[in-house]
């Protein structure tokens, strides 16, 4: 049995690798659009203020995307270093996303993202904005083969399990690739960073307005960015019940957490705006309710019931006693594979299999199983609520703040009038921060919620890790925390150094009358 | 639905190899650049030139390494579980050196203050002679298997430890790799700068290519000793297989079983030297470009000689022999191998056409000059 503390230091290794790397990667998304219509726009007034904005928030760019790419890698080899067995059950359909990430995406933004810092005087106008464009393209690309592969995790299609093997292989690539699962998180995923993209430029140029400082310069990018943040908002939200109604379709546990909804209730189900989740009593201390809400959101019917978390685990509890009948008709069969009557029980159970699995947390051997064990996996098939509950209403009001803030700042940005505004201009600089805070909570709600399992349904967790020690966690912990942590004080450092210098930090101080002088060609 | 199972298997296995080779070219001569930088890099503006002449493409070549781990992810999952997470310091000690590479790159130029310079310029060299070293020091381990075992879910256990890797043959191969990477920078080196930096950047490549012949040499040598592995027995290799069901012997010197089967498999090695040498009369001569494609070609030979060497095996085990990782037995299924092979196909060309294409346009030497007139613009 996997030492438990090996597991949960696993976890919370991958989870601040992530959440880390995912500080980085949102406004990479969203700049990388953002430099295209400044860009865009360069290409069709002639104007250089518009050059400009391009390569001054392209310098910020960089400084944030050096750190989106290192913190990459370590995603990249986390999956086999600490996640071995995970890597083994599933690398078969979850690698290929992987690998087509790279070959297909990660290339093209990285190719592009060099002739984009550097190919300015050796491309026509046209041909820089190509490239520009191409690499928003690979940038964005990427984004989908990722939650291709994390909307898998959510909602396992296209799989079936070989006994040979002992993993699950891919019986059918489209239904991977098309999952609804994956289409809505990519959307609401990319969204987010638009809106990332969005602030962070608003936040700096309101900041120069403020100061009054760079004015034209910051007066277009601050109408750029708000345009651009008001469609990426309206799409986060939108997409972002999209999501919801996904969610409850695939993993009815999460969408219970999330609503601290215990009872099954008649359809259409109430909306717990707030409430107080208590675990221990299975009920919560007090609430405030929507009635109709969640069951219009997440079932789109009047009709549809919704289970709630007493009647999921009493459903979970039937498929762990079915699961474990499947598990052991595989070893039996696998040690006697002319045992027919193991294998037709084990394929009247298979669909249970991962949730026979569960009990291995308990218990190595699956035939002394005890009631209590039964139990517990039970009561642990559905996620703590009260961390999901939270995390998911603070994403949602930060969501509608910045809905809001957008709004004000496209009107007023319309109207020409934000300049007058410094309580705009305020709100926006303080703002900064609102889109990274929702993203994390998006994230603890998707992957948190997502418990017990890595693979819903299919693959528990627990046994997900390397078989490591729990001191080689401490010491990649660590490693991480270090390195991380170094490289964060340089990033920042430089970020807010360039972010305050503006675009005077794109003129060389001496400025030699050869500036624009192209190397000789060998 | 063109090929079969086995034809796939194979295919795959040249597949990974193609990707690997890449990233030695490719990301080979950056790294190769970061291994000289503090050798030849005499003052700061020498040390921009150098980092300028990879600038524009360091990132697009990290990405072979990115896709190769991806690509083993995808078509050699138990290679890609086992051999990450029982070289766990291993690999990470690679991760950590390759963060400072991205930064380095990017933030070094950024501030004039000269030790925030210095300090970049080291996490650079170590971003790059650490992966060259360790990777060269994992096929090492590879010829001598690695002690690991599977269970009946197929769960890997490593037994082995950190230091046990460093054993003194796969040091060996370690600066094997070490001196490839080394003479891809000094190739590549030598013919985008100019002057006294090209010069010193021609005989560091000598250096490397004469520290690459006698190591490839020794290493051949070794190898002829070691015990390799051959497979006893084996279900049909054209279906779907577990590393499990085959029985495993080893024999000194079978690593050298396929060489003497087919001869002509000898021109793979014989590449390599070629290269290496060719590589030096173009150092020599001053015909750079030529220099630096034969260096590449040598890349190119000394890993299939050592993936010739060790085929099938991928992963060895010292410990569970019969737990060897082969091309047979560790790879994706049929629709999985399938489907990759046909991304590969539409998009591989479509990378070397548009990396080919950012080469052209950011042609050229860097120099001197043409650093201090861009100082804001360039790394």
């Amino acid at each position: 049995m996997i030492d438990p503390m090996v597991v949960d230091l696993s976890r919370l290794q991958f989870a601040a690798t992530a959440m880390y790397h995912f500080l980085f990667v949102p406004l990479t998304l969203g700049l990388s659009w953002l430099l295209v219509v400044m860009e865009a726009a360069y290409v069709m007034t002639g104007k250089d203020v518009y050059r400009d904005m391009t390569k001054f928030w392209g310098k910020l760019y960089g400084i944030n995307f050096a750190l989106g790419v290192t913190t990459g890698i370590t995603m990249e080899f986390q999956f086999g270093t600490n996640w071995a067995y995970y890597s083994h059950y599933v690398g078969d359909i979850f690698g290929a996303p992987l690998a087509i990430e790279g070959l297909m995406a990660f290339f093209l933004e990285s190719t592009m993202v060099g002739l984009f810092f550097f190919g300015w005087n050796r491309l026509s106008k046209v041909g820089h904005f190509s490239v520009t464009l191409l690499m928003a393209l690979g940038t964005n690309l990427s984004a989908v083969l990722i939650l291709i592969a994390n909307g898998w995790m959510q909602d396992p299609v296209g799989a079936a399990f070989n006994p040979v093997t002992m993993r699950m292989e891919l019986v059918d690539f489209a239904a991977l690739v098309f999952n609804p699962v994956a289409q809505s998180k990519f959307v609401h995923t990319v969204a987010a960073g638009y809106v990332t993209g969005s602030l962070f430029v608003l936040g700096i140029s309101s900041w120069y307005l403020l100061k009054g400082l760079h004015v034209d310069f910051a007066r277009r990018s601050f109408r750029i960015a708000a345009a651009f943040g008001l469609a990426g908002c309206l799409s986060v939200i939108v997409l972002g019940d999209e999501s919801g109604y996904a969610v409850s379709e695939s993993q009815k546990s999460k969408l219970a957490a999330i609503e601290a909804m215990w009872e099954t209730e008649p359809a259409p189900a109430g909306f717990n705006l707030l409430a107080w989740p208590n675990d221990a009593r299975q009920a919560n201390d007090w609430e405030v309710r929507i009635p109709y809400a969640l069951g219009l959101i997440a079932t789109r019917s009047v009709s549809k019931t919704l289970p709630g978390i007493k009647e999921i685990r009493a459903a979970n509890r039937e498929r762990i006693e079915s699961g474990r009948l499947a598990v052991l008709a595989l070893e039996a069969w696998r040690k006697n594979p002319g045992d027919l009557e193991a294998k037709a029980r084990f394929q009247a159970h298979e669909k249970d299999m991962g949730y026979g699995l569960l009990l291995k947390k308990y218990t190595e051997d699956l035939t002394q199983v005890t009631p209590t064990m039964l139990d517990q996996a039970a009561h642990d098939s559905v996620p703590r609520v009260a961390p999901l509950f939270w995390t998911f209403r603070l994403m949602v009001a930060l969501g509608f703040a910045m809905l809001a803030l957008v709004a004000l700042a496209f009107w007023h940005g319309m109207k020409g009038t934000f300049q007058d505004k410094p309580w705009l201009l305020r709100w926006a600089l303080w703002f900064i921060p609102a889109p990274w805070i929702a993203i994390q909570s998006g994230w603890f709600v998707a992957e948190y919620g997502r418990q017990p399992w890595t693979v819903f349904g299919m693959l528990p967790t627990h046994l997900s890790a390397s078989s490591l020690s729990a001191a080689s966690l401490y010491g990649s912990i660590s490693g991480f925390v270090g390195f991380y942590t170094v490289l964060l004080v340089a990033e920042m450092f430089l970020m807010f150094k360039y972010a305050r210098l503006g675009p005077d930090a794109l003129k060389a101080a001496p400025a030699p009358a050869d500036a624009q002088a192209v190397p000789a060609h060998s | 639905m063109l090929f079969d199972y086995l034809t796939l298997k194979l295919i795959w296995w040249l597949l990974v190899g193609v990707l690997l080779i890449g990233f030695a070219i490719m990301d080979g001569h950056d790294m190769g650049v970061g291994i000289l930088l503090p050798i030849l890099g005499k003052d700061d503006t020498d040390r921009r030139v150098m980092i300028n002449t990879v600038a524009p493409h360091w990132d697009g070549n990290q990405v072979w390494f990115i896709t190769a781990g991806g690509a083993i992810f995808a078509a050699w999952p138990f290679v890609y579980a086992t051999a990450f997470s029982g070289m766990y310091w291993a690999l990470l000690l690679v991760l950590f050196a390759l963060f400072f590479r991205p930064v380095g790159f990017e933030y070094r130029s950024k501030l004039p203050n000269p030790a925030w310079r210095r300090s970049w310029d080291w996490g650079l060299f170590a971003g790059s002679a650490v992966p060259a070293l360790v990777f060269g020091v994992a096929f090492g381990n590879l010829f001598q298997g690695v002690p690991f075992h599977l269970d009946e879910t197929m769960r890997s256990f490593y037994t082995g430890s950190f230091w046990a890797l460093l054993n003194p043959f796969a040091l060996l191969c370690g600066v094997v790799s070490l001196s490839l990477l080394a003479l891809q920078g000094a190739t590549f080196l030598a013919h985008r700068t100019d002057g006294a930096l090209q010069a010193r950047a021609r005989s560091a490549g000598l250096v490397a290519a004469t520290v690459l012949l006698l190591s490839f040499s020794a290493g051949g040598l070794w190898v002829s000793h070691l015990d390799g592995y051959v497979i006893r027995s084996i279900p049909d290799v054209g279906g779907a297989l577990n590393p499990l069901m085959k029985e495993v012997g080893r024999e000194t010197g079978a690593w050298f079983a396929n060489y003497r089967a087919h001869a002509a498999l000898w021109l793979v090695p014989a590449v390599a030297y070629a290269g290496a040498l060719l590589a030096m009369a173009g150092l020599d001569r001053g015909k750079t470009l030529l220099a630096f494609i034969a260096s590449s070609l040598s890349c190119l030979a000394v890993i299939l000689t050592a993936g010739v060497a060790l085929f099938p095996f991928v992963l060895p085990s010292s410990t569970m022999p019969k737990a060897s990782l082969t091309a047979w037995d560790a790879t994706s299924s049929y629709v999985t191998l399938n489907v990759m092979l046909y991304v590969a196909l539409i998009f591989t060309p479509i990378v070397l056409a548009y990396t080919g294409w950012a080469y052209r346009v950011m042609a050229g030497k860097v120099t001197r000059d043409y650093v201090a007139a861009n100082d804001k613009a360039l790394y």
